[in-house]
């Protein structure tokens, strides 16, 4: 085998090595390291399974919030067909407010509450993130014009 | 007036890409000089007319005049000058203007230096780009018309979104877009050379300046947009595996493998195809971050518009500067003939090393970033692809790369001698234990990532320095000898090791942040002194104040520390009456070894305040290590052989050096 040859064959093994360490390393990764999306319906029904990360998304219930003295916050997410208690140990950020539809990434307790690891509240007064949009036309509560429902 | 001015030069810009784009490629396929020699002066021209439009715009901007929709959608007149003035950019249309006009300087810039480029050649190139240009100034008229008017004029503006008033603005995005667009001279230099069919060692040595002018930009504006999202967002995190910072850190990543792989084409003719393949990956990943971020795929402060026209605007750019750039290549690269033969063990293996694996982990990026957006538009389940993702696939790739790193700047091209290399690596590895060691025992945190994250941090700046320190000479002869050698170095060879040596101070910085973090999140009254990370710190009081253009609820932060005063720190809840708008502006206290930062919330019902204390380690030097990066690439540039006007070196200079 020439030396160019060899050379070839060497970039190519090593490639496709690399490639398929990626890929298992991706797979794997797949498997139990990315959130899927519920919704308040979703854990309502009781097909969320418990234990892993995910992400919730709805609208925060009116009068919800309550602020404890250890600085955690609690508050009720609702697509209209469920409710579920959010428990936060942190700072909400600047656009939470009651009525908007937030994000909420975490875990559901033993006890049917979600704990959360980290709040989204994105950008402007008047965005609806997708995810929850979706989950109030699913759940028929959606209007056209986000705004409305607050 | 001055508006429609704007408007008519940016019309003209986009006849003048047109001829620019078409003339000169025709002349140079036909050999006709004076369509050859259209190209520089048209690059010129499109520059002058896009700075003429951008100017007009900075002027109704300045002069805050409501009749243009942009200004009356992102200015008020309260609003303050720094950010009237880099509101310009801060909105979809203005950022695509921005975007014109960096490309256009780039143009005008080849043309300006690139006077030792073959004619025909440079007339490629500048067409390619004035291609570009055409693409991009076509999606600015068609469906982004900054200068569109309103007819009443509105008596004032809706205001910037709050969030985007910092100084921030005023650099981050010029800086990202220099990166983005600069990548776009190498997609063009290597257009220009598959169309000639011909890439040798002077066409790497061309495109190298731009390259890494390029590259040092980019570096430098991800650094800057961290830092903005770590100062302004009030979590004490730099980096959230956002879809929108992949977007950039993509073409980062493609970037330095396109650097690292044109210094083999350079030196040793070889590895070519796949050069000029990166090339045209690098700036597509560039475009592809641009669509993302620019058509409302992704939601984010970056997403100004989610117009679906817009989307499918740039989608098909993106799919023509793409599909066209992989099927000439796949047309012409095959005719490019290897150079020389190497051994696995070489310096070129050491790169080629370095390029598989920036590659790879540039595609587990893409991947993780895609997905969930295809899975979406094939009606799959909703997911969110984040920090776990990425830490599982991204970080193991790049533990190889940064072992080998020491050892491939250090070994000989061709055929190297790895044992050789090794045991010259004797004192670096020495100090990577220590550093293993103290770090073990003196970290809060013994995560194993953690420790890997500062044994490959401190093996690859004090491998950097070893590689130095070897070159000079100073294991070998005297150090007044080794220390002359060292100051006779090319700036090529310093860039080369600052550059790494920054990375291994990122990687060092990045750990120390991400394992020593001390967090207390706890609700404060006023007077109230809690603990963090060794400092007593009191909420001294919290008070309304006056803004410009908001009013904010002020906490103010005393720390001590054993009882001594050490600063006070504010921080702000800025609330933006035009926009109704709240923003938090964490109060933070930096030194070079470590930050504290703040972050007043909101009230409790029994009058406390929520609040945030960070105590975040050596986190400076994680900007620091960017710098660094950036430093070297500027260093580079300044090397006199690498200089794109003087390829021969002044022969009583070299002697001197000599």
């Amino acid at each position: 085998m020439g030396l160019r040859k060899r050379q070839r064959m060497i970039v190519v093994v090593l490639a496709l090595a690399l490639v398929g360490a990626a890929a298992a390393l991706v797979l794997t990764a797949m498997q139990d390291k990315i959130a899927f999306f519920v919704s308040p319906a979703d854990i309502a029904s009781g097909t969320v399974e418990r234990g892993r990360d995910f992400r919730l998304g709805g609208l925060v219930v009116e009068g919800s919030i309550e602020r404890a003295s250890d600085g955690s916050v609690a508050f009720t997410l609702t697509d209209g067909a469920g409710d579920v208690r959010v428990l936060y140990a942190g700072i909400l950020p600047d656009l939470f407010r009651e009525g908007q539809g937030i994000v909420a990434q975490g875990r559901l307790e033993e006890d049917g509450r979600f704990l959360a690891r980290e709040v989204l509240a994105k950008h402007d007064e008047t965005y609806m993130p997708p995810e929850v949009a979706d989950a109030l036309k699913r759940s028929g509560h959606w209007q056209e014009g986000a705004e409305k429902l607050r | 007036m001055i508006a429609e001015l704007g408007h008519f030069a940016l019309v003209l810009a986009l006849v003048v890409a047109f001829l620019q784009g078409t003339l000169p490629l025709w002349g140079a396929a036909r050999r006709q000089a004076p369509l050859v020699e259209l190209a520089p002066a048209a690059a010129l021209l499109q520059f002058t007319l896009v700075t003429l439009a951008f100017l007009a715009l900075l002027n109704a901007h300045l002069a805050s005049d409501f009749s243009l929709a942009i200004v009356y959608q992102n200015s008020h007149s309260t609003k303050p000058l720094l950010y009237k003035f880099s509101g310009v950019w801060g909105n979809h249309e203005g950022s695509l203007v921005l975007w014109v006009w960096i490309l256009a300087l780039f143009g005008a810039a080849v043309a300006l230096f690139g006077r030792n480029l073959p004619r025909p050649f440079k007339a490629r190139v500048l067409a390619v780009q004035g291609l570009i240009g055409l693409g991009f100034l076509a999606f600015s008229l068609f469906t982004s018309n900054p200068f569109a008017r309103l007819d009443p004029a509105p008596l004032d503006g809706l205001g910037l979104n709050p969030i985007l008033q910092d100084p921030g603005l005023a650099f981050h995005p010029p800086m990202l877009y220099l990166g983005y667009v600069g990548f776009s001279t190498a997609y063009s230099f290597a257009m220009a050379a598959l169309i000639e069919g011909r890439v040798d060692a002077s066409w790497a040595r061309w495109v190298r300046p731009w390259t890494l002018a390029a590259w040092m930009a980019l570096t430098l504006g991800i650094a800057l947009g961290s830092w903005w999202a770590y100062y302004t967002l009030g979590w004490g995190g730099f980096w959230f595996w956002d879809p929108v910072e992949n977007a950039s850190f993509m073409p980062w990543l493609a970037g330095t493998a396109l650097l690292h792989s044109a210094i083999v084409v350079e030196k040793r003719d070889t590895l070519k195809s796949w050069t000029i393949l990166l090339a045209i990956l690098t700036f597509s990943l560039a475009l592809l971050g641009t669509f993302l971020v620019r058509s409302g795929v992704l939601t984010s402060v970056h997403a100004f518009a989610t117009d679906p026209s817009r989307g499918v605007f740039v989608l098909a750019l993106l799919g023509i500067a793409v599909g066209g750039s992989l099927a000439l290549y796949a047309w012409r690269a095959p005719a490019l003939q290897g150079g020389g033969a190497f051994a696995p063990i070489s310096r070129e293996g050491a790169l080629l090393l370095n390029n598989l694996l920036l590659a790879t982990a540039t595609a587990t990026v893409l991947l993780g970033t895609l997905y969930p957006l295809l899975l979406d538009g094939l009606g799959g389940p909703k997911i969110s692809v984040g920090p776990p993702f990425f830490n599982a696939t991204f970080l193991p790739l790049m533990v190889p790369l940064l072992v080998a790193l020491p050892a491939g700047s250090m070994i000989a091209w061709k055929r190297g001698d790895l044992s050789g290399v090794l045991s010259r690596l004797g004192l670096a590895a020495a100090g990577t234990v220590a550093v293993l060691l103290a770090a073990a025992l003196l970290a809060d945190t013994r995560s194993t990532l953690g420790l890997m994250g500062f044994a490959a941090g401190a093996w690859v700046l004090l491998g950097s320095l070893n590689e130095l320190a070897v070159r000079a000479g100073f294991f070998q002869v005297p150090p007044a000898r080794a220390w002359r050698r060292l100051k006779g170095l090319p700036r090529s060879a310093f860039s080369m090791s600052l550059a790494h040596m920054g990375l291994g101070v990122l990687i060092l910085g990045i750990t120390a942040t991400a394992t020593g973090q001390t967090e207390r999140i706890l609700a404060m009254r006023p007077g109230e002194t809690v603990t963090l990370a060794g400092y007593e710190v009191t909420l001294a009081s919290v008070e309304q104040v006056q803004g410009p253009n908001y009013v904010a609820r002020s906490g103010t932060f005393a720390v001590q520390r054993d009882g001594a005063p050490v600063t006070t720190v504010r921080s702000e809840k800025r609330f933006f009456p035009v926009e109704s708008m709240p923003v938090t502006k964490p109060g933070i206290h930096s030194t070079l070894l470590r930050d504290l930062y703040f972050v007043l919330g909101d009230p409790n019902s029994e009058g406390a305040w929520a609040v945030r204390l960070y105590h975040n380690p050596l986190v400076f030097w994680m900007w620091g290590g960017a710098g660094l990066m950036g430093l070297a690439g500027l260093v580079s540039l300044t090397d006199r052989r690498l200089r794109v006007g003087a390829p021969v070196p002044a022969r009583g200079s070299r002697a001197a050096a000599a």
